[in-house]
């Protein structure tokens, strides 16, 4: 096994989950509405799974991590001046939608191509790193679609650790039911990682950092490839929100026994 | 890290700056303008590092004439910008009190009757006076409305997309780098610290950033800018004791709204004769609206957040306002002594810029284009500097960036307007007849008055509700909001008559609800808090406690022995707390007991 790795990150952005939104259907089929108004973030996701590829990275000098992402461009710069400050890597821009409401197939194929294409990718020390889901769609499909198109058959969802030995080869820990893990061993590389929330917590903004990505992060987005999502054949019969229902209490000091009382009794009305 | 231009904040002056700058770093042939002391081989390193979560958090909707913008952007098309659109239709309305709750001199009583008994031949309608005229001074015609925030991200996106400056949002900026009495940059906040900026989990001491020049544009309550003044002092015979807190809703009218993109309304008079409100009509049927509450208000318990509630409800707005959705909210300082509140503009190796430097006109009630053009001022002096490889002096910077500015409309125009609002402190009436008078003159008049520090001008509540509260019932209610950990204002306001706010779930919400839905607050975990009581002796003696009730995002509560509680996650950064405060600080009586610190987070809307 390797000692050093090159770690792909694919991620996009969704609209900054603070904000209120509202499907709408236009000419294309369903979209958000004023999205462009919106804030963008990188999805949670995939932030999950950028700072744990930073830390591996960081655990084996000579890695690499590059980290691919379609999105409207103006929108990609922007959420890259955050990012870009969390930790070390290359940025391959894509320019596309990053909505939700995407066939997941044509996004899979312009992210696999898009890693195809990374000079000096060595596939013997590759890790796909990803969302296991989606802020933008719960459906959990893109990034197993991206390992099949890379022809990576060792795929692990919902990860929440990863474990190098001292051999070289790697424990993963993945989400199963009833809040437990499933634990396996990888012996070789290229694998694919679909994160849960891992175990770190978002780095804080270190300015060196951002002035080392930025020597890639401009040209990557200046040389940003345009991407057609067809979405030809897919309809879409209905989009909802999930039902919100909030009510705001202030409270100081509450016991957290209590507090989880409250929540069942309120959820018990429902 | 060492840099050769540190900007601090990133706001319309900034964006006039780097907009400039940003266009003469690089020559056509792709070599650099010079070459970077920083970083040899390299054009300058110019790094703009801004407090809030991204660009464009945090600042406001606004009607300004952008003479400097399309000055910077000639081709400029309002339809590449998101809610831009120029304007149209300009009006000022006289607002009646229809609740006979508003708290209103014998002057303007009589005023108000006499506008009634001949509605018929006045151009009134639904209980407010339009004024048959727009004085030039306060015209916008030929102007844009703008959401601020979805300008300043537009503007981002082509100073970063030009590849020759850096902004970074997310980065609150401590304080600047003194030595020999020079600015040598700038420190940046701690990060993983405790709320009281103790090293905890995952600490990062704030790094330097050294720079040639340290550009400040970090507005009126920006720490950066306050704690030169602190140091340096403002030139003799300015102050800035004239405040204003704006709160404005960003709204989805009802269908039924028939208001053309580019409608301006300007309103005085009510919900209190010294509440000022707006509405500008944006594209696709959206509005922002809201009020301006000045400091020389004198209600020691002026929450800005219930009087915007009744302002809507005016029957004026309210015809066009009923039925819409608030979309987005937000609460700004304003900066309100102008070009009499200017600090020292250049030293050994900063500048100040916008409007924390004096820019803002208070005759014309413009900012904006004032402080894009002190940017758009400065980059030209810069450029000059580097170009001719001169240090960024004090001599230098006055010459290459003071004259400037001396020689250009903003001081022209700002010395006009200096003793515009001065009467305000003698009055309303007194005010708009100063104003007006100020106006029509060309600045060669005005009524005087003088502007003093809030401990010198705030009554106590008992003072400002003699004769309509009695005092004992004002203790009573005191104690009974205390102990409900609420602030005084919305219970005297009952007290006096102000009608119950009939809340409707879309646009009439509460204070709570406008701040978690509309203004989508939230702090970072790891930050100090960034507001500081410093003596809570002065504090827990202090009969007003307006911080409370000035807080714009309720962030502010009272709190054990008698000193406020402040709540970092609802803080939307507005500053109000600063400059509302009624106790002086403990060693300089020009300053408060309130310390306004670096801090993360704030609003999260960008329609702002």
């Amino acid at each position: 096994m390797p000692t050093s790795y090159h770690i792909v990150v694919c991620g996009s952005i969704v609209p900054d989950p603070l904000q209120t939104l509202e499907p709408v259907t236009t000419p294309t089929g369903p979209a958000l509405k004023n999205e462009l108004l919106l804030p963008a973030v990188l999805d949670p996701w995939a932030g999950h799974a950028l700072f744990e590829a930073a830390h591996l990275a960081k655990q084996h000098p000579g890695s690499k991590v590059w980290l691919v992402s379609i999105g409207p461009k103006a929108k990609l710069q922007q959420v890259m001046m955050t990012v870009a400050q969390k930790v070390p890597f290359e940025l391959i821009a894509i320019d596309g939608p990053a909505g939700g409401f995407t066939e997941s197939a044509e996004i899979a194929a312009a992210l696999a191509e898009a890693i195809q294409g990374l000079p000096g990718l060595d596939k013997s020390r590759l890790l796909v790193f990803g969302g296991w889901e989606s802020a933008t769609r719960g459906a959990g499909t893109t990034l197993q679609m991206v390992g099949e198109r890379l022809g990576i058959v060792d795929q692990f969802q919902g990860v929440d650790q990863l474990t190098v030995r001292p051999d070289g080869s790697f424990q993963v820990l993945e989400r199963i039911e009833g809040g437990r893990h499933q634990v396996s061993s990888c012996g070789a590389l290229p694998a694919l990682c679909g994160w849960a929330t891992g175990n770190l917590p978002e780095p804080p903004n270190n300015p060196q950092v951002g002035m080392l990505n930025m020597r890639t992060v401009m040209p990557a987005l200046q040389r940003a490839k345009p991407t057609k999502i067809s979405n030809e054949g897919v309809t879409f019969p209905s989009v909802s929100l999930p039902k919100q229902r909030r009510e705001t209490k202030i409270v100081k000091d509450m016991p957290p026994d209590d507090i989880a009382r409250e929540i069942v009794e309120w959820i018990g009305k429902e | 890290m060492n840099v050769d231009i540190v900007c601090v904040g990133f706001g319309p002056a900034m964006g006039g700056f780097l907009t400039t700058l940003s266009r003469q770093l690089v020559k056509e042939d792709g070599t650099p303008l010079v070459e970077s002391a920083a970083t040899p081989g390299l054009p300058p390193q110019v790094i703009c590092y801004e407090r809030a979560d991204d660009i464009g958090f945090g600042v406001s909707g606004v009607v300004t004439p952008a003479r400097s913008i399309k000055t910077s952007f000639p081709q400029l098309d309002p339809a590449q910008i998101p809610l831009a659109a120029p304007v149209k239709h300009e009006k000022i309305a006289y607002l009646l009190d229809p609740v006979g709750a508003s708290r209103r001199s014998a002057s303007l009583r009589i005023a108000d009757a006499l506008i009634r008994a001949g509605r018929w031949a006045l151009p009134y309608e639904h209980n407010a006076l339009n004024l048959p005229w727009v004085p030039p001074f306060l015209r916008k015609h030929d102007g844009l409305v703008l959401s601020l925030g979805q300008f300043m991200q537009w503007v981002g996106a082509q100073v970063m997309g030009s590849g020759t400056v850096q902004v970074w949002p997310s980065m609150p900026v401590a304080s600047p780098l003194f030595e020999d009495g020079k600015v040598a940059g700038v420190r940046l906040a701690d990060q993983g610290t405790d709320r009281k900026g103790q090293p905890a989990d995952g600490f990062m001491a704030g790094m330097d950033i050294r720079a040639a020049l340290t550009v400040i544009g970090d507005g009126p309550v920006g720490p950066v800018g306050r704690q030169l003044d602190e140091k340096f002092g403002l030139p003799a015979g300015h102050h800035q004791h004239d405040w204003a807190v704006g709160m404005k809703f960003v709204v989805d009218l009802p269908p039924h709204a028939d208001l053309e993109p580019g409608t301006v309304f300007h309103t005085f008079g009510y919900p209190e004769p010294e509440i000022f409100g707006f509405m500008y009509v944006h594209p696709g049927r959206i509005a922002s609206l809201g009020i301006f509450v000045p400091s020389w208000f004198d209600n020691p318990v002026r929450t800005a957040y219930r009087y915007l509630q009744h302002w809507m409800l005016h029957p004026y707005l309210w015809r066009h306002l009923k039925g819409g959705t608030l979309r987005s909210w937000g609460a700004k300082s304003l900066q309100e002594s102008g070009r009499g509140g200017e600090p020292h503009l250049a030293g050994d190796g900063y500048v100040r810029i916008g409007e924390g430097s004096g820019s803002t006109n208070l005759l014309t009630g413009s900012g904006i284009d004032e402080a894009w053009a002190t940017g758009s001022l400065l980059a030209e002096g810069v450029i000059e500097l580097l170009q001719a490889g001169q240090p960024f002096t004090r001599e230098n910077l006055e010459q290459a960036y003071v004259r400037r500015r001396r020689e250009s409309w903003v001081e022209k125009e700002g010395r006009i307007a200096e003793k515009a609002r001065d009467g305000f402190q003698r009055g309303v009436v007194t005010g708009l007849l100063g104003m007006g008078l100020t106006g029509l003159s060309g600045g060669r008049l005005h009524l005087p008055g003088k502007p003093l520090p809030p401990h010198r001008r705030v009554p106590s509540v008992e003072a400002y509700y003699r004769g309509r509260i009695p005092p004992d019932e004002i203790a009573r209610l005191r104690a009974e909001c205390t102990a409900k950990g609420t602030g005084l204002h919305s219970a005297l306001m009952d007290r006096v008559g102000w009608p119950t706010i009939p809340f409707d779930g879309k646009l009439l919400v509460s204070h709570q609800d406008a701040l978690l839905t509309g203004g989508k607050v939230q702090a970072p975990a790891g930050y100090a808090d960034h507001v500081v009581f410093i003596d809570e002796g002065a504090c827990a003696r202090c009969g007003t406690k307006i911080c409370i009730d000035a807080c714009s995002g309720q962030a502010i509560t009272p709190g054990p022995n008698g000193v406020p509680a402040f709540d970092r996650e609802k803080c939307i950064h507005c500053g109000a707390c600063l400059w509302n405060c009624s106790q002086p600080h403990p060693t300089d009586p020009g300053r408060t007991n309130v310390e306004f610190r670096a801090g993360a987070g704030g609003l999260h809307s960008a329609e702002n």
